[in-house]
Protein backbone atom coordinates (compact mmCIF):
# COMPACT_ATOMS: atom_id res chain seq x y z
CA UNK A 1 0.00 0.00 0.00
CA UNK A 2 2.78 2.75 0.60
CA UNK A 3 5.04 1.81 -2.32
CA UNK A 4 1.71 1.94 -4.48
CA UNK A 5 0.72 5.65 -2.73
CA UNK A 6 1.81 8.52 -5.07
CA UNK A 7 4.25 10.13 -2.61
CA UNK A 8 6.99 7.44 -2.84
CA UNK A 9 6.41 6.81 -6.67
CA UNK A 10 8.88 8.00 -9.17
CA UNK A 11 10.78 10.82 -9.48
CA UNK A 12 9.36 11.77 -5.70
CA UNK A 13 10.90 8.25 -4.30
CA UNK A 14 12.73 8.84 -1.35
CA UNK A 15 16.54 7.87 -1.09
CA UNK A 16 15.59 5.48 1.95
CA UNK A 17 13.41 4.04 4.67
CA UNK A 18 14.39 4.23 8.51
CA UNK A 19 12.78 1.40 9.75
CA UNK A 20 12.80 -0.60 12.84
CA UNK A 21 14.55 -4.37 13.49
CA UNK A 22 15.01 -6.68 16.02
CA UNK A 23 18.85 -8.89 15.85
CA UNK A 24 20.30 -10.96 17.57
CA UNK A 25 23.54 -9.82 18.96
CA UNK A 26 26.72 -11.42 20.88
CA UNK A 27 27.88 -9.85 24.17
CA UNK A 28 31.42 -9.71 24.61
CA UNK A 29 31.90 -9.29 28.30
CA UNK A 30 35.19 -7.55 28.55
CA UNK A 31 37.51 -8.66 31.83
CA UNK A 32 40.80 -6.88 31.02
CA UNK A 33 42.76 -5.02 28.11
CA UNK A 34 45.88 -6.96 27.66
CA UNK A 35 45.94 -7.46 23.56
CA UNK A 36 47.72 -10.69 23.53
CA UNK A 37 45.56 -12.68 26.05
CA UNK A 38 42.21 -11.39 24.12
CA UNK A 39 44.12 -12.45 20.87
CA UNK A 40 44.81 -16.32 22.58
CA UNK A 41 41.75 -16.56 23.96
CA UNK A 42 39.95 -16.12 20.68
CA UNK A 43 42.17 -17.75 18.55
CA UNK A 44 41.31 -21.17 21.12
CA UNK A 45 37.44 -20.50 20.55
CA UNK A 46 37.99 -20.04 16.54
CA UNK A 47 39.68 -23.20 16.65
CA UNK A 48 36.61 -24.95 18.35
CA UNK A 49 34.04 -23.43 16.08
CA UNK A 50 36.27 -22.12 12.67
CA UNK A 51 33.38 -20.36 11.06
CA UNK A 52 31.44 -19.49 14.08
CA UNK A 53 32.84 -15.60 14.05
CA UNK A 54 32.31 -15.03 10.53
CA UNK A 55 30.59 -11.14 10.71
CA UNK A 56 29.37 -11.93 14.20
CA UNK A 57 28.41 -8.73 15.30
CA UNK A 58 29.34 -8.12 18.82
CA UNK A 59 28.72 -5.75 21.76
CA UNK A 60 31.50 -4.63 23.72
CA UNK A 61 30.54 -4.97 27.21
CA UNK A 62 32.82 -2.90 29.62
CA UNK A 63 30.40 -3.58 32.85
CA UNK A 64 32.95 -5.96 34.42
CA UNK A 65 36.12 -4.79 33.25
CA UNK A 66 38.97 -3.70 35.67
CA UNK A 67 40.15 0.01 35.51
CA UNK A 68 43.15 0.37 33.49
CA UNK A 69 46.11 0.54 35.51
CA UNK A 70 47.28 3.37 33.20
CA UNK A 71 44.73 5.28 33.11
CA UNK A 72 41.68 5.83 30.34
CA UNK A 73 44.22 7.55 28.27
CA UNK A 74 45.82 4.15 27.67
CA UNK A 75 42.86 2.17 26.23
CA UNK A 76 43.15 1.45 22.54
CA UNK A 77 39.65 0.96 21.41
CA UNK A 78 40.81 1.02 17.75
CA UNK A 79 43.26 -1.82 18.43
CA UNK A 80 40.70 -3.81 20.18
CA UNK A 81 38.28 -3.45 16.91
CA UNK A 82 41.09 -4.42 14.84
CA UNK A 83 41.95 -7.50 16.88
CA UNK A 84 38.08 -8.60 17.24
CA UNK A 85 37.93 -7.68 13.20
CA UNK A 86 40.44 -10.08 12.57
CA UNK A 87 39.15 -13.29 14.08
CA UNK A 88 35.92 -12.44 12.36
CA UNK A 89 33.96 -10.61 15.00
CA UNK A 90 31.92 -7.36 14.25
CA UNK A 91 32.02 -5.06 16.45
CA UNK A 92 28.81 -2.87 16.23
CA UNK A 93 29.51 -0.51 19.20
CA UNK A 94 30.21 -0.97 23.10
CA UNK A 95 27.67 -0.38 26.58
CA UNK A 96 28.31 -0.20 29.91
CA UNK A 97 31.60 1.35 31.35
CA UNK A 98 32.71 4.82 32.96
CA UNK A 99 32.05 8.09 30.98
CA UNK A 100 35.30 7.89 30.10
CA UNK A 101 35.80 5.19 29.05
CA UNK A 102 32.30 5.36 26.90
CA UNK A 103 34.64 8.87 25.16
CA UNK A 104 37.44 7.15 24.11
CA UNK A 105 35.27 4.58 22.73
CA UNK A 106 33.50 7.15 20.58
CA UNK A 107 36.75 8.46 19.29
CA UNK A 108 37.25 5.22 18.11
CA UNK A 109 34.33 5.05 16.00
CA UNK A 110 32.32 2.35 18.86
CA UNK A 111 29.07 4.25 19.07
CA UNK A 112 27.53 3.84 22.95
CA UNK A 113 24.39 1.72 23.04
CA UNK A 114 21.94 2.32 25.77
CA UNK A 115 22.04 0.71 29.26
CA UNK A 116 19.24 -1.39 28.23
CA UNK A 117 18.90 -2.76 32.38
CA UNK A 118 16.63 -1.64 33.88
CA UNK A 119 14.28 -1.27 30.45
CA UNK A 120 14.54 -4.86 30.47
CA UNK A 121 13.77 -5.63 33.88
CA UNK A 122 11.11 -3.58 34.05
CA UNK A 123 9.53 -5.11 30.97
CA UNK A 124 9.80 -8.73 32.04
CA UNK A 125 8.26 -7.79 35.30
CA UNK A 126 4.70 -6.79 33.53
CA UNK A 127 3.66 -9.05 30.86
CA UNK A 128 5.41 -11.75 31.95
CA UNK A 129 3.01 -11.57 35.25
CA UNK A 130 0.58 -14.21 34.93
CA UNK A 131 -2.74 -13.65 34.43
CA UNK A 132 -3.57 -11.65 37.82
CA UNK A 133 -4.85 -13.53 40.68
CA UNK A 134 -6.33 -10.28 41.64
CA UNK A 135 -8.92 -9.91 38.84
CA UNK A 136 -12.24 -9.79 39.63
CA UNK A 137 -15.50 -10.28 37.74
CA UNK A 138 -18.56 -8.43 38.49
CA UNK A 139 -21.71 -10.16 37.66
CA UNK A 140 -24.28 -7.40 38.19
CA UNK A 141 -24.40 -4.01 37.00
CA UNK A 142 -22.80 -1.81 38.27
CA UNK A 143 -25.06 1.40 39.07
CA UNK A 144 -24.48 5.35 39.72
CA UNK A 145 -23.24 5.84 42.54
CA UNK A 146 -21.33 2.68 42.80
CA UNK A 147 -17.37 2.25 42.64
CA UNK A 148 -15.34 -0.70 41.82
CA UNK A 149 -11.52 -0.85 42.28
CA UNK A 150 -9.62 -3.59 41.48
CA UNK A 151 -5.90 -3.65 42.79
CA UNK A 152 -3.00 -5.18 40.50
CA UNK A 153 -5.54 -6.86 38.41
CA UNK A 154 -8.31 -6.48 35.48
CA UNK A 155 -11.97 -5.93 35.96
CA UNK A 156 -14.46 -7.75 34.18
CA UNK A 157 -18.03 -6.48 34.39
CA UNK A 158 -20.82 -8.93 32.66
CA UNK A 159 -23.48 -6.06 32.56
CA UNK A 160 -24.00 -2.12 32.11
CA UNK A 161 -21.90 0.30 33.92
CA UNK A 162 -24.50 3.27 34.80
CA UNK A 163 -24.10 6.76 34.17
CA UNK A 164 -22.36 7.96 37.49
CA UNK A 165 -20.87 4.69 37.91
CA UNK A 166 -17.24 4.54 38.28
CA UNK A 167 -14.83 1.49 37.27
CA UNK A 168 -11.72 1.70 38.42
CA UNK A 169 -8.49 -1.09 38.00
CA UNK A 170 -4.86 -0.53 37.80
CA UNK A 171 -4.97 -3.28 35.50
CA UNK A 172 -7.16 -3.44 32.21
CA UNK A 173 -11.13 -3.06 32.51
CA UNK A 174 -13.91 -5.29 30.36
CA UNK A 175 -17.28 -4.44 30.19
CA UNK A 176 -19.66 -7.03 28.33
CA UNK A 177 -22.52 -4.23 28.45
CA UNK A 178 -23.01 -0.57 27.85
CA UNK A 179 -20.18 1.31 29.46
CA UNK A 180 -22.45 4.76 30.54
CA UNK A 181 -20.40 5.90 33.25
CA UNK A 182 -16.50 6.16 34.03
CA UNK A 183 -13.85 4.05 33.22
CA UNK A 184 -10.16 4.27 34.86
CA UNK A 185 -8.17 1.51 33.41
CA UNK A 186 -4.33 1.37 34.48
CA UNK A 187 -4.52 4.11 37.20
CA UNK A 188 -1.16 3.60 38.85
CA UNK A 189 0.02 4.24 35.52
CA UNK A 190 0.48 1.11 33.67
CA UNK A 191 0.29 2.55 29.92
CA UNK A 192 -0.53 -1.04 28.74
CA UNK A 193 -3.50 -1.08 30.19
CA UNK A 194 -6.77 -1.64 27.65
CA UNK A 195 -10.28 -0.85 28.48
CA UNK A 196 -12.70 -2.73 26.37
CA UNK A 197 -16.86 -2.36 26.26
CA UNK A 198 -19.17 -3.46 24.49
CA UNK A 199 -21.16 -0.31 23.55
CA UNK A 200 -19.39 2.88 24.31
CA UNK A 201 -21.23 5.92 25.89
CA UNK A 202 -18.59 6.76 28.39
CA UNK A 203 -18.37 9.70 30.52
CA UNK A 204 -14.73 9.27 30.70
CA UNK A 205 -12.34 6.87 29.66
CA UNK A 206 -8.58 7.05 31.46
CA UNK A 207 -6.24 5.17 31.28
CA UNK A 208 -2.57 5.29 32.83
CA UNK A 209 -4.04 9.26 33.72
CA UNK A 210 -5.00 9.84 30.11
CA UNK A 211 -8.50 10.81 30.46
CA UNK A 212 -11.31 11.94 27.73
CA UNK A 213 -14.58 13.28 28.49
CA UNK A 214 -17.55 12.17 26.69
CA UNK A 215 -17.35 15.49 24.55
CA UNK A 216 -13.94 14.49 23.19
CA UNK A 217 -15.00 10.78 21.93
CA UNK A 218 -15.29 11.01 18.70
CA UNK A 219 -19.00 10.63 18.04
CA UNK A 220 -18.31 7.90 15.76
CA UNK A 221 -17.65 5.54 17.78
CA UNK A 222 -20.05 6.03 20.45
CA UNK A 223 -22.55 3.38 21.20
CA UNK A 224 -20.49 0.86 19.44
CA UNK A 225 -18.28 -1.73 20.75
CA UNK A 226 -14.90 -0.17 21.21
CA UNK A 227 -11.25 -0.69 22.74
CA UNK A 228 -9.31 2.07 24.14
CA UNK A 229 -5.07 1.81 24.56
CA UNK A 230 -2.61 4.29 24.76
CA UNK A 231 -0.46 4.75 21.63
CA UNK A 232 2.70 7.17 22.63
CA UNK A 233 0.56 8.50 25.16
CA UNK A 234 -2.54 9.12 23.66
CA UNK A 235 -5.36 7.81 23.77
CA UNK A 236 -6.54 5.67 20.92
CA UNK A 237 -10.52 4.41 20.63
CA UNK A 238 -10.82 2.38 17.55
CA UNK A 239 -13.50 -0.39 16.72
CA UNK A 240 -13.42 -3.64 18.92
CA UNK A 241 -10.64 -6.17 17.12
CA UNK A 242 -12.43 -9.27 16.17
CA UNK B 1 -44.63 -15.55 55.68
CA UNK B 2 -45.07 -12.13 54.79
CA UNK B 3 -43.47 -10.53 51.97
CA UNK B 4 -42.00 -6.69 52.93
CA UNK B 5 -42.30 -4.67 49.63
CA UNK B 6 -40.20 -1.08 49.45
CA UNK B 7 -41.36 1.70 47.04
CA UNK B 8 -38.91 3.70 46.14
CA UNK B 9 -37.14 5.91 43.46
CA UNK B 10 -34.08 7.97 44.90
CA UNK B 11 -36.14 11.45 43.43
CA UNK B 12 -39.04 12.97 44.81
CA UNK B 13 -42.47 13.49 43.12
CA UNK B 14 -42.56 10.93 40.92
CA UNK B 15 -45.41 9.28 42.70
CA UNK B 16 -43.95 7.03 45.27
CA UNK B 17 -46.88 7.85 47.78
CA UNK B 18 -49.24 7.71 45.29
CA UNK B 19 -48.12 4.28 44.05
CA UNK B 20 -47.70 2.93 48.06
CA UNK B 21 -51.44 3.97 48.15
CA UNK B 22 -52.71 2.32 45.63
CA UNK B 23 -50.55 -0.95 45.02
CA UNK B 24 -51.28 -1.62 48.82
CA UNK B 25 -55.26 -0.63 48.11
CA UNK B 26 -54.77 -3.42 45.55
CA UNK B 27 -53.56 -5.80 47.23
CA UNK B 28 -56.05 -6.15 50.31
CA UNK B 29 -58.96 -5.43 47.05
CA UNK B 30 -57.67 -8.82 46.26
CA UNK B 31 -58.28 -10.39 49.62
CA UNK B 32 -54.58 -10.10 51.09
CA UNK B 33 -54.01 -8.21 54.85
CA UNK B 34 -51.42 -5.41 53.45
CA UNK B 35 -50.16 -2.86 56.10
CA UNK B 36 -48.73 0.02 55.07
CA UNK B 37 -45.89 2.25 56.13
CA UNK B 38 -45.24 5.94 55.62
CA UNK B 39 -41.22 6.05 56.11
CA UNK B 40 -41.14 9.47 55.51
CA UNK B 41 -40.92 11.08 59.07
CA UNK B 42 -41.37 14.53 59.34
CA UNK B 43 -42.84 15.02 56.14
CA UNK B 44 -45.88 12.61 56.45
CA UNK B 45 -47.86 12.53 53.14
CA UNK B 46 -49.35 8.71 53.43
CA UNK B 47 -52.27 9.67 55.52
CA UNK B 48 -53.18 12.41 53.29
CA UNK B 49 -53.25 10.29 50.30
CA UNK B 50 -55.30 7.66 51.83
CA UNK B 51 -57.57 10.32 53.40
CA UNK B 52 -57.16 8.80 57.14
CA UNK B 53 -55.17 12.09 57.92
CA UNK B 54 -57.77 12.84 60.93
CA UNK B 55 -57.54 9.35 62.96
CA UNK B 56 -53.68 9.83 62.87
CA UNK B 57 -53.35 9.38 66.83
CA UNK B 58 -50.17 7.25 67.39
CA UNK B 59 -47.74 6.39 65.05
CA UNK B 60 -44.38 4.16 63.94
CA UNK B 61 -42.40 6.38 65.58
CA UNK B 62 -44.32 5.97 69.19
CA UNK B 63 -44.22 2.44 67.93
CA UNK B 64 -40.73 2.19 67.83
CA UNK B 65 -39.95 4.17 70.77
CA UNK B 66 -42.96 1.91 72.72
CA UNK B 67 -44.52 4.80 73.65
CA UNK B 68 -47.48 3.14 71.79
CA UNK B 69 -48.66 -0.75 70.18
CA UNK B 70 -49.04 -1.61 66.98
CA UNK B 71 -52.72 -1.81 67.42
CA UNK B 72 -52.88 1.04 68.65
CA UNK B 73 -51.22 2.96 66.05
CA UNK B 74 -52.72 0.78 62.96
CA UNK B 75 -54.70 2.83 60.82
CA UNK B 76 -57.93 0.57 59.87
CA UNK B 77 -58.67 2.10 55.46
CA UNK B 78 -61.79 3.10 55.42
CA UNK B 79 -61.98 2.11 51.77
CA UNK B 80 -61.08 -1.54 51.40
CA UNK B 81 -61.23 -4.55 54.05
CA UNK B 82 -58.08 -5.78 55.22
CA UNK B 83 -55.75 -2.41 55.07
CA UNK B 84 -54.27 -0.91 57.66
CA UNK B 85 -51.86 2.55 57.68
CA UNK B 86 -48.69 3.06 59.74
CA UNK B 87 -48.37 6.40 59.23
CA UNK B 88 -45.45 8.39 59.92
CA UNK B 89 -44.75 11.03 62.61
CA UNK B 90 -44.86 14.80 61.90
CA UNK B 91 -43.10 16.01 64.06
CA UNK B 92 -39.80 13.60 64.46
CA UNK B 93 -37.11 13.15 62.13
CA UNK B 94 -35.51 10.70 61.09
CA UNK B 95 -33.17 9.78 62.99
CA UNK B 96 -35.47 8.49 65.17
CA UNK B 97 -36.09 5.37 62.89
CA UNK B 98 -33.86 2.68 64.41
CA UNK B 99 -32.61 -0.04 62.55
CA UNK B 100 -33.76 -2.26 65.88
CA UNK B 101 -36.86 -0.80 66.09
CA UNK B 102 -37.88 -0.69 62.27
CA UNK B 103 -36.77 -4.51 62.67
CA UNK B 104 -38.76 -4.77 65.33
CA UNK B 105 -41.92 -3.31 64.22
CA UNK B 106 -41.70 -5.39 60.39
CA UNK B 107 -41.30 -8.45 62.43
CA UNK B 108 -44.20 -7.83 64.65
CA UNK B 109 -46.07 -6.81 61.44
CA UNK B 110 -45.44 -10.23 59.42
CA UNK B 111 -47.33 -11.83 62.34
CA UNK B 112 -50.32 -10.73 60.98
CA UNK B 113 -49.90 -9.23 57.54
CA UNK B 114 -49.50 -11.00 54.04
CA UNK B 115 -47.85 -7.85 52.60
CA UNK B 116 -46.10 -4.97 54.31
CA UNK B 117 -45.78 -2.25 51.93
CA UNK B 118 -42.95 0.55 53.26
CA UNK B 119 -43.45 3.76 51.54
CA UNK B 120 -39.62 5.02 51.65
CA UNK B 121 -38.98 8.75 51.49
CA UNK B 122 -37.04 10.19 48.92
CA UNK B 123 -33.74 10.89 48.90
CA UNK B 124 -30.95 8.13 49.83
CA UNK B 125 -30.58 8.64 53.61
CA UNK B 126 -31.54 7.61 56.66
CA UNK B 127 -35.44 7.06 55.68
CA UNK B 128 -35.04 5.99 52.49
CA UNK B 129 -32.19 3.37 53.87
CA UNK B 130 -34.14 2.29 56.74
CA UNK B 131 -37.63 1.57 54.36
CA UNK B 132 -35.44 -0.67 51.89
CA UNK B 133 -33.15 -2.29 54.40
CA UNK B 134 -35.54 -5.28 55.20
CA UNK B 135 -37.11 -5.12 51.88
CA UNK B 136 -37.96 -8.68 49.92
CA UNK B 137 -39.27 -7.01 46.91
CA UNK B 138 -38.84 -3.52 45.44
CA UNK B 139 -40.74 -1.19 43.51
CA UNK B 140 -38.32 1.32 41.78
CA UNK B 141 -41.20 4.46 40.70
CA UNK B 142 -39.19 6.23 38.09
CA UNK B 143 -40.02 9.47 35.54
CA UNK B 144 -39.40 8.94 31.59
CA UNK B 145 -37.18 11.69 32.48
CA UNK B 146 -33.38 11.15 32.55
CA UNK B 147 -32.60 12.70 36.42
CA UNK B 148 -35.30 10.73 37.78
CA UNK B 149 -33.70 7.30 35.95
CA UNK B 150 -30.49 8.33 37.03
CA UNK B 151 -31.85 8.47 40.70
CA UNK B 152 -33.32 4.68 40.30
CA UNK B 153 -30.02 3.45 39.01
CA UNK B 154 -28.66 5.05 42.31
CA UNK B 155 -31.65 3.30 44.22
CA UNK B 156 -30.79 -0.12 42.55
CA UNK B 157 -27.20 -0.19 42.95
CA UNK B 158 -28.08 0.74 46.71
CA UNK B 159 -30.51 -2.17 47.44
CA UNK B 160 -27.99 -4.50 45.60
CA UNK B 161 -25.34 -3.49 48.25
CA UNK B 162 -26.82 -1.92 51.46
CA UNK B 163 -30.27 -4.03 52.20
CA UNK B 164 -30.15 -6.86 54.79
CA UNK B 165 -30.58 -9.35 51.69
CA UNK B 166 -27.18 -8.27 50.15
CA UNK B 167 -25.59 -7.56 53.53
CA UNK B 168 -26.39 -11.14 54.80
CA UNK B 169 -26.00 -12.93 51.19
CA UNK B 170 -29.48 -13.69 51.09
CA UNK B 171 -30.60 -13.83 47.41
CA UNK B 172 -31.48 -10.57 46.34
CA UNK B 173 -33.92 -7.93 46.93
CA UNK B 174 -36.98 -8.75 43.37
CA UNK B 175 -36.73 -5.51 41.52
CA UNK B 176 -39.60 -4.14 40.18
CA UNK B 177 -40.02 -1.08 37.64
CA UNK B 178 -42.80 1.38 37.93
CA UNK B 179 -42.46 4.07 35.07
CA UNK B 180 -45.37 6.55 36.26
CA UNK B 181 -46.47 9.99 34.47
CA UNK B 182 -45.73 8.42 31.35
CA UNK B 183 -47.22 10.18 28.15
CA UNK B 184 -47.05 8.34 24.77
CA UNK B 185 -47.68 10.85 22.77
CA UNK B 186 -44.74 13.11 24.14
CA UNK B 187 -42.80 9.89 24.24
CA UNK B 188 -43.41 9.43 20.57
CA UNK B 189 -42.31 13.43 20.00
CA UNK B 190 -39.31 12.22 21.90
CA UNK B 191 -39.88 14.83 24.22
CA UNK B 192 -40.03 12.46 27.18
CA UNK B 193 -37.87 9.17 27.10
CA UNK B 194 -39.67 5.83 25.95
CA UNK B 195 -40.55 3.09 28.17
CA UNK B 196 -37.56 1.64 25.92
CA UNK B 197 -35.10 3.98 26.69
CA UNK B 198 -35.74 3.42 30.39
CA UNK B 199 -35.90 -0.46 30.42
CA UNK B 200 -32.65 -0.13 28.47
CA UNK B 201 -31.02 1.78 31.00
CA UNK B 202 -32.24 0.10 34.25
CA UNK B 203 -32.17 -3.24 32.94
CA UNK B 204 -35.22 -4.12 35.48
CA UNK B 205 -38.41 -6.12 35.13
CA UNK B 206 -41.27 -3.67 34.27
CA UNK B 207 -44.30 -4.08 36.59
CA UNK B 208 -46.87 -1.40 35.35
CA UNK B 209 -46.81 1.77 33.28
CA UNK B 210 -48.76 4.50 35.06
CA UNK B 211 -50.40 7.26 32.38
CA UNK B 212 -49.84 10.94 33.10
CA UNK B 213 -53.79 11.67 34.32
CA UNK B 214 -55.46 14.35 35.94
CA UNK B 215 -57.37 11.70 38.05
CA UNK B 216 -53.70 11.19 40.24
CA UNK B 217 -54.02 15.13 41.21
CA UNK B 218 -57.85 14.72 42.29
CA UNK B 219 -57.88 11.43 44.41
CA UNK B 220 -54.76 12.68 45.98
CA UNK B 221 -56.41 15.90 47.11
CA UNK B 222 -60.02 14.02 47.73
CA UNK B 223 -57.96 11.46 49.84
CA UNK B 224 -58.55 8.46 47.34
CA UNK B 225 -56.29 6.50 46.03
CA UNK B 226 -56.61 6.31 42.26
CA UNK B 227 -56.94 2.39 41.60
CA UNK B 228 -60.53 3.27 43.19
CA UNK B 229 -61.30 5.63 40.83
CA UNK B 230 -63.19 3.47 38.27
CA UNK B 231 -62.57 4.35 34.60
CA UNK B 232 -59.51 6.12 34.33
CA UNK B 233 -56.41 5.32 33.09
CA UNK B 234 -54.07 5.51 36.29
CA UNK B 235 -56.44 3.74 38.28
CA UNK B 236 -56.70 0.90 35.77
CA UNK B 237 -52.95 0.57 35.31
CA UNK B 238 -52.71 -0.05 38.63
CA UNK B 239 -55.59 -2.04 39.10
CA UNK B 240 -53.07 -4.36 35.97
CA UNK B 241 -49.68 -3.62 37.95
CA UNK B 242 -51.37 -5.32 41.69
CA UNK B 243 -52.46 -8.27 39.18
CA UNK B 244 -48.86 -8.91 37.47
CA UNK B 245 -47.31 -8.35 40.80
CA UNK B 246 -49.66 -11.23 41.74
CA UNK B 247 -48.63 -13.28 39.34
CA UNK B 248 -50.70 -12.63 36.27
CA UNK B 249 -50.04 -12.10 33.01
CA UNK B 250 -51.18 -9.01 31.39
CA UNK B 251 -50.32 -7.06 28.51
CA UNK B 252 -48.74 -3.04 29.32
CA UNK B 253 -51.49 -0.83 28.23
CA UNK B 254 -50.99 2.79 27.99
CA UNK B 255 -47.87 2.72 26.42
CA UNK B 256 -49.23 3.55 22.50
CA UNK B 257 -51.14 7.39 22.19
CA UNK B 258 -54.28 6.61 21.85
CA UNK B 259 -55.98 6.30 18.34
CA UNK B 260 -57.83 9.11 16.92
CA UNK B 261 -60.88 9.26 15.85
CA UNK B 262 -62.29 9.38 12.15
CA UNK B 263 -63.97 13.27 13.18
CA UNK B 264 -60.41 14.22 14.96
CA UNK B 265 -58.13 13.40 12.45
CA UNK B 266 -60.64 15.18 10.38
CA UNK B 267 -59.97 18.34 12.28
CA UNK B 268 -56.68 18.24 13.58
CA UNK B 269 -55.63 17.54 9.44
CA UNK B 270 -53.85 14.61 10.34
Amino acid sequence: MLLSSPRFTGENRPPFELKGSLFTLTVLHLFQLDRAAIERHLTDKVKQAPSFFNDTPVVIDLDALAEPRDGVDSVDFQGLYQTLRQYGMAPVGIRHGSPELQARARLAGLPVLPDNRSASAAKKSEPTEPPSPHSRVIHHPVRSGQQIYVADGDLIVLGAVSAGAEVIADGNIHIYGVLRGRALAGVKGDVEAWIFCQSLEAELISIAGRYRISEQIDSAGQGKAMQIHLVDDRLVIEALAH
Amino acid sequence: MATVIVVTSGKGGVGKTTTSASFATGLAQRGYRTAVIDFDVGLRNLDLIMGCERRVVYDFINVINGEANLNQALIRDKHVENLYILPASQTRDKEALTKEGVERVLDDLRQSFEYIVCDSPAGIERGALMALYFADEAMVVTNPEVSSVRDSDRILGILASRSRRAEQGDPPVKEHLVLSRYAPERADRGDMLSVEDVLEILGIPLLGVIPESPTVLQSSNAGVPVILEEGSDAGAAYGDLVDRFLGKNLPHRFITPPKKGFLKRLFSGG
